[in-house]
């Protein structure tokens, strides 16, 4: 078990792409860290450089004390397990699992009893002595797991690996994996693209866009406190309401909304407002053309538009609604305000000039 | 699910006729032949034939120089299978190895296929000849004085060569493929599971191209039992003498230098046995081997 040390890491793959841009920071011993982000934006190949399956172009690298950039991939003690399983097509169950550590010279009745012992953990003792071909994808996905626990590494690695399931074979494994991890205390770094996998998993959450990191944060701290436009657009199913504001003279104003702001900017700004923070209130000040109800059994959204501008609003499931015309108000400790132009987080160390009572309430 | 089918019956024979004459014409006729004219004794001038039922294949199996012929090409089709597999498939471990001006290495070594049995054959006889050959003369460094066509080793030695050569291109695009179908991910996740190199190929890259290397030792042996006979045609030049040669090589100097078409066409008939149990064994095994999907 080991911490991970990322300082200053960078890869240009040899076509001159910057895949990842000198990315630094620290995963802590037995942490889940869940690496998010859309198609492309540099999440395999930074795990891949941590693996050693890929080369670092600039910066360190250290697995516990140790830097190992330019160690190989079977001498870092770290474990993987990808997407499409990369099982041992002519091997069967159990020499797929026993491989890595045959080759470590471990004894073969330590090698037995650790294989029997994953097989169990992981309900594969049925499947030991197929071959991959005749499992389903579960089971492979299981027979991958097998592989990466019995090692005992330092480090364990995912790479999208519930990608290829289905729906709700993944919702399982997701939990298993977690369970898993908790269980065994194992450094974990997870990539996926998935936001919802990512938010239930992590215990930190490392948001990448284009090669660059946009934030590192626990999953209730990248949801309620989004860096920039990017991550709050990003993470969160709908994703955040963001819509054109305006300050002026220490006022915030979209649409019907004026909020007295302790700040001297002024100009145009972007406003966030999760979904779930929008209330229906015939008394709210902001009147919303409702255009669609989504109904989706625990709850239902609405979309619609303020002011010309796409609103989503999150409703509970008791509440009557009907198309057309209504009022909102929201909730005002959850807004954020974010840079027009370059996304970035602006609220930051100013607060919303509100007395206290009227916080805890809406405007 | 409905199936889509001919209208009329008699089409799809109709189609299938032009090529199905091309193999009855070209293929099973002269085969027909072969084994009708293995019962009978020929005329050496053509007149006439006289029918000997099994006599022409008893000669053969009390043939001493029969049994020395097919010594020879049992030796020569496993040493040409052997080197041309093994080279092959070192070449194109390397080559799977090479990022940079992989095609045109490829394409380099593609060229030699191109290259016609007798071709070969000839670049052979300029490699070895016996007073300015490049080759003959290295070896003369070593105190080896090459001999060709005079020395029954050194020919042999240069039927060899000169098949390998000619047949490693093949396999190396075979193998090269092979190696390149075998997922990134499994090799990767090799690379994680055993440090050594060798490790990791022969087990786990070794075992993936198994089937392809089944498949190519077949077309192989066939290879070297059949289509080296341009080769070996021009090594000796007509004249085997006191040369090696093989089966093949055999069945056109009896039938055609010899003028013994029975006994030509009796060996020839036994060719046919040999290539029709190598065809029924691959079949077999490749019925019986694991597809990896
Ligand atoms: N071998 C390579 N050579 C050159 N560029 C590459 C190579 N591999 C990836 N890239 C580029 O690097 C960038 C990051 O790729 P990467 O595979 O890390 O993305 P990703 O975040 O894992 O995406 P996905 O979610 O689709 O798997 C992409 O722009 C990709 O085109
Ligand atoms: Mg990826």
């Amino acid at each position: 078990m080991a911490q991970v040390t990322l300082d200053s890491v960078r890869k240009i793959y040899p076509n001159g792409v910057e895949a990842v841009t000198p990315a630094s920071f620290q995963i802590k011993d037995g942490e889940f860290v869940v690496l998010v982000g859309p198609s492309g934006c540099g999440k395999s190949t930074l795990l891949r450089m941590i693996a050693g399956l890929e080369d670092i172009t600039e910066g360190a690298l250290s697995i516990g004390d140790n830097v190992v950039n330019t160690l190989d991939p079977a001498d870092r003690d770290i474990a993987m397990v990808f997407q499409n399983y990369a099982l041992y097509p002519h091997m069967t169950v159990r020499k797929n699992i026993a491989y890595g550590l045959k080759n470590r010279k471990t004894p073969k009745d330590v090698i037995a009893q650790k294989v029997d012992e994953a097989a169990k953990m992981l309900n594969l003792t049925e499947y030991l002595d197929r071959k991959p071909a005749q499992l389903s994808g579960g089971q492979r996905q299981r027979v991958a797991m097998g592989r990466a626990i019995v090692r005992d590494p330092a480090l364990f690695l995912f790479d999208e690996p519930l990608s290829n399931l289905d729906a709700k074979l993944r919702n399982q494994m997701r939990i298993e994996i977690k369970a898993l991890q908790r269980r065994l205390g194992v450094t974990s770094i997870y990539v996926t693209h998935d936001q919802v996998e990512a938010m239930t998993m992590a215990d930190r959450i490392i948001v990448l866009n284009g090669g660059r990191i946009e934030q590192i944060g626990t999953p209730s701290d990248i949801y309620h406190n989004p860096a920039s436009t990017f991550v709050a657009s990003f993470m969160g199913a709908p994703p955040m309401n963001l819509v054109a504001a305006e300050m002026q003279d220490g006022i915030l104003s979209f649409a019907g909304l004026e909020l007295p702001l302790a700040s001297s900017m002024r100009g145009p700004v972007t406003l966030g407002l999760r979904p779930e923070d929008l209330i229906i209130d015939s008394h709210g000040p902001l009147a919303m053309e409702v255009e669609l109800i989504e109904e989706l059994g625990a709850h239902r959204l609405l979309h619609g538009q303020v002011n010309g501008q796409r609103l989503t609003v999150h409703l509970a499931k008791e509440e009557q609604v009907a198309l057309g015309p209504l009022h909102l108000s929201c909730r005002v400790q959850n807004l954020c305000l974010f840079h027009p132009e370059t996304g970035a987080r602006m609220d930051g160390g100013f607060a919303f000039n509100l007395a206290q009572d009227r916080m805890e309430e809406r405007v | 699910m409905k199936r889509a089918g001919f209208a009329s019956r008699w089409l799809p024979i109709l189609l299938l006729v032009p090529q199905l004459s091309i193999i009855l014409v070209f293929f099973y006729w002269p085969a027909a032949y072969a084994v009708k004219s293995s019962f009978y004794l020929q005329d050496p001038f053509g007149f006439g034939q006289t029918f000997v039922g099994l006599e022409n294949y008893s000669s053969l199996a009390d043939s001493a120089e029969y049994l020395r012929v097919t010594n020879f090409t049992v030796v020569f089709t496993v040493l040409v299978t052997f080197f041309s597999l093994a080279l092959a498939l070192l070449l194109a471990v390397k080559a799977d190895k090479v990022i940079r001006g992989a095609k045109s290495y490829r394409t380099l070594l593609m060229w030699v296929y191109a290259v016609a049995p007798p071709v070969a054959g000839y670049m052979g006889l300029i490699l070895f000849n016996q007073r300015w050959g490049p080759l003959t003369e290295l070896f003369g460094m070593f105190g080896w004085e090459f001999n060709l066509r005079a020395d029954y080793f050194d020919t042999a030695f240069a039927m060899v060569v000169v098949s390998v050569w000619k047949q490693v291109p093949v396999n190396f695009i075979f193998f090269l493929s092979g190696l390149q179908s075998i997922p990134k991910s499994v090799r990767e996740a090799a690379l994680i599971d055993n440090r050594s190199a060798s490790g990791r190929f022969w087990d786990v890259t070794f075992p993936l191209l198994a089937p392809t290397g089944f498949f190519l030792l077949i077309i192989n042996i066939t290879y070297a039992l059949f289509d080296t006979f341009g080769v070996i045609d021009t090594l000796v030049k007509g004249e085997p003498a006191n040369n090696p040669m093989t089966l093949v090589y055999k069945v056109y100097i009896d039938g055609f230098r010899g003028n013994d078409l029975g006994g030509s066409s009796a060996q020839s008939v036994v060719l046919m046995l040999l290539v029709l149990a190598l065809t029924v064994f691959q079949f077999r095994m490749v019925e019986k081997r694991i597809h990896y999907t």
